[in-house]
């Protein structure tokens, strides 16, 4: 016979092991989808590059040495090498103005979504959306067509006068930095929106009410309130545009590279795997300690409220 | 017109800056003799739809309410009571008609100008702020300096018994204590007057009760004008110096709640505030503030009437529950009970008259008997000289 308390302990192992069980598909996926990949990414970054493209089993540090150094063809010294970091320092500068930017143009929008009567929001939000149903590559070359010497802006200006010959703005940060605040706003937009749809319009009242000015209702009421729709959309914007790989593409020209850009020609043309790997590892590690620097900076200031 | 309205904000200011309200309660009285402390000018406020139809929430509303006073804007949902309350807040703006306050117009001014605050139906506490950060948010805005903010927030704290929930957020405290954080964040910048729309809808029975007489105590402590707004009679009637009953954007009557209770300007009124019995019948003679009214059954009944009724017109009289006189053998009127519905403190019964109405009769209780009527029961009411007064429609 057995014990009350035995039959218990079987109970329990029996969860344990049903539990198991059923988290193996979505452990099985993580780690197909997720881990595996990222593993050899990491293994490959401490090969050898193949002739041809692909990677010989031969163990070595050269790829990630060459992230910042460059060895000199002739006497083998290593030489600290701005031309890769110069390249991230670019796409961490124009990602942080593209979160800057849709922020500033998608808090006023989204605010002006959520203070519509409710059957109106939805069809705000659908033409905010309505970019999403059209390719990439196709809304950054409508971006070209605006941006080009004989294009709309150059037009305008020309037409009114401003000047009498088109300003070269295609391969510039700045038609990167168009282009990537046009293809991002929508996902800084929604988020924004989540977060103030929630908010109880009569808080803004009372702000009105005990003497706030417009301003200081917006500073210390509505803003507060949105923190987490601004965080949520702030890191929606700044990952997607850190490794942006088409817009810099096709606006920036062959001169205004981002790390997507560096990485793929590691990955084609350059030949490199293992120091395409390596720039993508580094790549994450920043987007790491950005979302980790954001996270710990967000949560602490809402800690000094309580 | 510029210049004007510069002028307006300048004397709203000094209003503002004005000293503690204790300071100037003796000259308060003069200034009552002079003028109201909010008085509402031919206020209409126009809600339009879509295409024509649009809604008239107010309709030339006029109402001046006097300076420390607990005043009440009693009516049902919808009748515009929260529009006159948002009006003089300042969340909306009148379509026409002028809002004065100490004889100022406050109309086009927006409601950070106004020393006006308002405690609001749901309280509308800032859920990122703790409670102490919630009471002092107005004085903050203000400009007053720290140390000011602290010591007014800590007075205003002991006021409503909350000193120990200082640094909670509001969502860690129960909804009483949510509306006395509500109450001390509306109180502490010291406005002219204080706004409550609906303010204890939302506290069950008990606490809605406790809560009644604390805002009797606040206000007769702060010495603030209080302008109520509430759908629930019992309440306008226990705790408002003067109520205004409104219904459909008007205000029928203004007066002491036993001027509405036992005086009622019109039917309307009569009905919505309290329980009564009405009953139709002919004026046989009127006069001198007086009428003898031949009721349908044949009883003659004497009744007080407002100036106006004149001998051989159609009349509604008004007898509350609690005036008329349940007898055995004939009444005035003699019906048969129908039901009998114990409340604790009294029994109402319901008589079916001969006539067909049904009129209800309130009877004290007491310990040792019974009410001494049964159902079936053969009855008179009896209606006693005072009980009864004369409507208009």
């Amino acid at each position: 016979m057995a014990t009350a308390r035995e039959v218990a302990e079987k109970a329990e192992r029996d969860d344990i092991r049903s539990r198991w069980l059923l988290s193996t598909p979505a452990l099985l996926i993580v780690f197909l989808a997720a881990l595996g990949p990222l593993l050899i990414v990491v293994v490959y970054s401490f090969l050898t590059p193949g002739n041809y493209g692909d990677v010989k089993w031969q163990f070595s540090t050269d790829p990630w040495v060459s992230v910042l150094f460059e060895r000199d063809v002739f006497d083998d010294t290593l030489s600290f090498a701005t031309a890769y970091l110069s390249i991230f320092w670019r796409s961490v500068s124009l990602s942080l103005a593209t979160t800057l930017l849709t922020l500033i143009l998608g808090f006023p929008t989204a605010y002006f979504i959520a203070t519509r009567p409710d059957h109106r929001r939805d069809i705000w939000l659908f033409l905010i959306t309505i970019p999403f149903w059209t390719n990439l590559l196709i809304r950054t070359f409508a971006m070209q067509q605006v941006l080009r010497n004989d294009g709309i802006v150059n037009s305008v200006l020309q037409l009114l006068g401003i000047t009498d010959h088109p300003v070269q703005l295609m391969y510039t940060n700045f038609a990167v930095l168009a282009g990537m605040v046009y293809v991002f706003l929508p996902l800084m937009v929604l988020p924004l929106y989540a977060s103030m749809e929630k908010i109880d319009f009569r808080l803004v009242e009372a702000g009105y009410d005990l003497y706030a000015t417009r301003f200081q209702v917006l500073r210390r009421i509505i803003i507060p309130l949105v923190t987490p729709g601004i965080v949520a959309g702030s890191i929606l914007v700044f990952i997607p545009s850190l490794g942006a790989y088409v817009t810099p593409r096709v606006l920036g020209g062959g001169t205004n590279l981002m790390i997507g850009n560096l990485i793929e020609l590691q990955f084609g043309q350059g030949r490199n795997w293992p120091l395409g790997a390596a720039l993508s590892i580094t790549l994450m590690a920043i987007v790491m300690m950005a979302l980790l620097f954001y996270v710990r900076n967000t949560t602490r200031s809402d800690g000094a409220h309580g | 017109m510029f210049s004007h309205s510069y002028h307006l904000m300048v004397r709203i200011k000094l209003v503002s800056r004005l000293p503690p309200v204790n300071d100037h309660a003796g000259e308060g009285n003069i200034l009552t003799a002079i003028r109201p402390a909010v008085e509402a000018k031919g206020v209409t406020r126009i809600f339009r739809g879509t295409g024509q139809d649009s809604v008239r929430a107010l309709d030339n509303v006029s109402v001046a309410i006097r300076e420390n006073e607990f005043f009440t804007l009693l009516g049902p949902s919808g009748c515009g009571k929260t529009t006159l309350l948002r009006l003089i807040a300042g969340f909306d703006y009148p379509t026409d008609g002028e809002i004065q306050l100490y004889g100022q117009d406050i109309a086009p001014l927006p409601p950070f100008k106004r020393p006006v605050n308002t405690v609001f139906q749901s309280y509308a506490l800032f859920p990122h702020m703790t409670v102490a950060e919630n009471i002092g948010f107005g004085l903050k805005m203000l400009g007053k300096p720290k140390a000011e903010i602290e010591a007014r927030v800590d007075a205003m704290l002991k006021l409503v018994h909350m000193q120990e929930l200082k640094n909670r957020r509001t969502s860690q405290i129960s909804g009483g204590q949510q509306q006395r954080v509500a109450l001390a964040r509306a109180l502490a910048p010291q406005p002219k007057v204080l706004l409550l729309d609906e303010p204890l809808s939302a506290l069950d029975y008990k606490l809605r009760k406790e809560m009644q007489i604390e805002l009797k105590r606040l206000q007769h402590e702060t010495g603030i004008t209080f302008i109520f707004v509430t759908h629930d009679q019992e309440e306008a009637l226990t705790m408002s110096d003067r109520i205004a009953v409104m219904s459909a954007g008007n205000i029928l009557q203004v007066g002491t709640p036993w001027d509405v209770y036992d005086h009622p300007a019109e039917r309307f009124v009569a009905d919505f505030i309290g329980e009564t019995n009405f009953l139709t019948g002919m004026v046989e003679s009127a006069g001198n503030g007086q009428a003898r009214i031949a009721l349908r059954s044949g009883a003659k009944i004497c009744a007080t009437a407002a100036a106006g009724f004149r001998a051989g017109g159609n009349a509604t009289l008004m007898v509350r529950p609690e005036h008329a006189k349940l007898v055995k053998g004939r009444g005035d009127l003699t019906g048969t009970i129908e039901t009998i519905v114990y409340f604790g403190t009294d029994t109402h019964i319901h008589v079916r008259l001969d006539e067909g109405d049904v009129f209800m009769v309130r009877q004290q209780n007491s310990r040792s008997a019974s009410c001494g009527f049964e159902n079936g029961d053969k009855v008179g009411i009896s209606i006693g000289d005072d009980a009864a007064q004369v409507l208009k429609d």
